[in-house]
């Protein structure tokens, strides 16, 4: 018994750069991916199952639900930084390199302006009214975004590497699954952001 | 983690460390934070071993062999693997808050700042519950990968043991409340969660059931493999069926916390995986030495394996039902516990010697033992068609498959290598392999291995710099740790040579 699929197809014939499904690289993403969101989703599941065991009062002891501006900005900052990341991505599979080269440093700015704020503007913000040790409420505020800045941080130095190697031309229509991979960590990062916008931001208004 | 014993520190709260006992009030010293980022580094490294075997299993199989084709302690393990790429991160995030709350004053599992110690025990146990099926499910795979090559016939059930595999991953993530039952949580949550762990006994009986039909309908060769899958069933099966116990919540009360889930879990995890491994010991030593391991000394080994075991933890069920609590490391003499304890102690020394045995056997068949040739068994897998031990590149040529017992239906599968008309790629460019389509393992493309690198050991040594920075609370040492880690990544991916293209 022969299948079709054990056909012989001789070595030669076969091609030697793989890109997307085909690659495992690809799949190494994607399962990267999947342990990553098991881990905000526990996150997101510990932060209701501790409001829920708490009193009535959410934020608990005085603190003001959160404001809604800046983080506004901010989000509307982050996800925009998705569109020109796809485009660089939609680029290298036509062999533009120079549609990659501005896509991905587009992207990078639009990241690293979200993580400056978080930082710089609204942490700072949010430590004068609480800090993680005041209760499980800033315990769980600093956690759940803390992990989400360290995505981005990720999410940066991965782009670094991934612009220092298309400055070096490494990549063409056939071989880029360096991009691809980069593209799809950085929209989890994204589309993460709005679950944890949704929670923290959010949820406590209700 | 290990290096805790070295200076007197080891974590001291037992496998769970259960809130409020775990915190910096109840527990200080550094015995914890050792658990805790431990267990952290243990979780990433662990994590992606599962991920590079699912990636392997997915994408990297012989041309040929199609789902349906692959062995089942491969399925075994892929189950594994995504059991733990999907519970791993729940430990993962429980010792992140546990390392922050002990070291920072974080509140997640402080009741008087608005956390909750059961949040803890959640978040361990839907890790913790998996966890046990991670253990055994491999385990299951070994069996079912013995047992056809030793009763000389195919696994009856191919289908539905696989499927069994897969059903235990899934309701093996509905079952962790069982372990909490006793924490007063509402009755809707404690019922569903009992019927789940009433359903996950069903795909294990399933896979008992085939065992024994295919050992009904093949003929039995009696070696030391065998023997010890024998022993396997006979305790699994008993750890199975005090398992259903639990799972109705009057008897879990009745007996949380006593020496009967002490036997309990001590028959599914050695009998369900210790015995297995034993198995696999004497199945596949021969193709990992090159010479067979001595038959006699092996079935001696077993007896006293078997024998002690079973003396060890049995009484304990009886001491369990009599009221012995666990976690308690004496008792007083006159309560009536004392010959149990003692046969318990007893049979403790005798299973240790039957292992002592096996080591002996391991390293005096390394060297004396009898050249054990490619296929000792006339095994059904592929392994046995290259050469005891296998060459650094495992195969000659990478063989075409088109059965699921390549080795008893491809007579031209030797240690040669599969002629190429026959189907084997030579693969002749170097340093490459070949990878395949998911469903049904078409050739898609030849890609280039990595090459040995020192980059690898560069990054474990940084890891452990930033561990003990952490541990020490030397934030400068972490830090710089830290650095040297991201440093080495990036030396390791750096392209080179044949890796440019990616």
């Amino acid at each position: 018994m022969i299948d079709a699929a054990a056909a012989r197809i001789p070595e030669d014939q076969l091609p030697r750069h793989t890109h997307g499904p085909r690659a495992f690289g690809w799949w190494g993403m994607v399962w990267l991916i999947a342990t990553e969101a098991t881990l905000f989703a526990a996150l997101i599941a510990s932060y209701f199952y501790l409001r829920f065991r708490s009193g009535p009062e959410w934020p608990p002891g005085g603190i003001e639900d959160p404001t809604l501006g800046l983080p506004l900005v901010m989000s509307a900052i982050l996800l925009s930084s998705t569109i020109p990341v796809h485009l660089a991505e939609k680029g290298i599979e036509k062999g533009n390199l120079s549609r990659l080269r501005w896509g991905l440093g587009l992207g990078f700015l639009l990241g690293a302006i979200f993580l400056t704020m978080t930082l710089a503007i609204e942490w700072p913000e949010k430590l004068h009214e609480f800090s993680p040790r005041t209760n499980a409420y800033g315990s769980m505020y600093f956690t759940v975004t803390g992990f989400h800045a360290a995505h981005v941080l990720v999410g940066l130095a991965f782009s670094a590497w991934t612009q220092v190697r298309a400055w070096r031309g490494a990549f063409d229509e056939t071989r880029h699954l360096t991009v691809q991979n980069f593209a799809l960590y950085w929209h989890f990062v994204d589309v993460v952001w709005i679950f944890v916008f949704a929670t923290i931001y959010l949820s406590p208004h209700l | 983690m290990y290096s805790a014993f070295l200076v007197g520190k080891a974590p001291n709260d037992g496998w769970f460390n259960y809130m409020p006992l775990g915190d910096a009030n109840f527990s200080p010293g550094i015995n914890i934070d050792f658990y805790a980022l431990g267990l952290i580094f243990m979780g990433i490294s662990t994590t992606g071993g599962a991920i590079n075997f699912i990636v392997t299993i997915l994408k990297l199989r012989a041309p040929g062999m199609t789902l349906n084709r692959i062995p089942i302690f491969v399925w075994g393990e892929l189950a594994m693997a995504f059991q733990i790429v999907f519970a791993l991160p729940l430990l993962t995030l429980a010792c992140v808050m546990l390392a922050l709350e002990r070291t920072f004053g974080f509140h997640f599992f402080n009741a008087a700042a608005g956390g909750d110690p059961l949040l803890w025990q959640h978040l361990f146990w839907i890790f913790g519950h998996p966890e046990v099926y991670i253990v055994v499910l491999p385990a299951f795979g070994i069996a079912s990968a013995i047992i056809p090559t030793h009763v000389r016939r195919p696994m009856i059930g191919y289908t539905y043991i696989v499927l069994a595999e897969l059903a235990t991953a899934l309701i093996g993530f509905g079952v962790w409340v069982h372990h909490m039952f006793a924490t007063g949580l509402p009755q809707m949550t404690s019922a569903f969660i009992s019927a789940a762990s009433f359903m996950v006994a069903i795909p294990s009986g399933v896979q008992v059931f085939a065992w024994l039909a295919t050992l009904v309908a093949g003929r039995v060769v009696l070696k030391t493999p065998m023997l010890y899958i024998f022993g396997f069933i006979a305790t699994f099966v008993i750890g199975g069926v005090t398992g259903v116990m639990f799972s109705s919540i009057p008897f879990d009360q009745a007996t949380t916390d006593t020496h009967f889930v002490v036997a309990h879990l001590h028959y599914v995890l050695v009998g369900g995986s210790v015995f297995p491994m034993f198995a696999a010991i004497f199945h596949w030593g021969p193709k990992m030495i090159g010479r067979m391991l001595d038959e006699r000394l092996g079935k001696l080994s077993f007896w006293f394996v078997f024998i002690g075991f079973n003396l060890n933890m049995f009484p304990l069920h009886i001491l369990g039902i009599l009221g012995q609590p666990r976690r308690t490391y004496t008792y007083e003499e006159g309560l009536g516990w004392d010959l149990h304890n003692l046969l318990s102690t007893v049979g403790a020394f005798i299973m240790g010697f039957g292992v002592l045995l096996i080591i002996i056997n391991w390293f005096r068949s390394a060297k004396h033992g009898e050249p054990a040739g490619d296929d000792p068994w006339e095994g059904e897998t592929l392994e046995w068609a290259t050469t005891s031990p296998p060459a650094h590149y495992n195969f000659v040529t990478v063989p075409t498959i088109r059965s699921k017992e390549p080795m008893w239906d491809q007579p031209e599968l030797t240690s040669e290598g599969q002629p190429l008309e026959d189907g084997g790629y030579a693969l002749t460019d170097g340093h490459t392999t070949l990878s395949t389509s998911m469903l049904d393992a078409a050739p898609q493309a030849v890609v280039h291995m990595p090459h040995d690198s020192t980059w690898p050991f560069w990054l474990t040594c940084s890891l452990l710099v930033m561990f003990y920075g952490m541990l020490l609370e030397f934030a400068f040492v972490a830090v710089v740790g830290g650095i040297l880690s991201a440093l080495s990544l990036v030396g390791w991916f750096w392209p080179r040579g044949e890796t440019q293209e990616t």
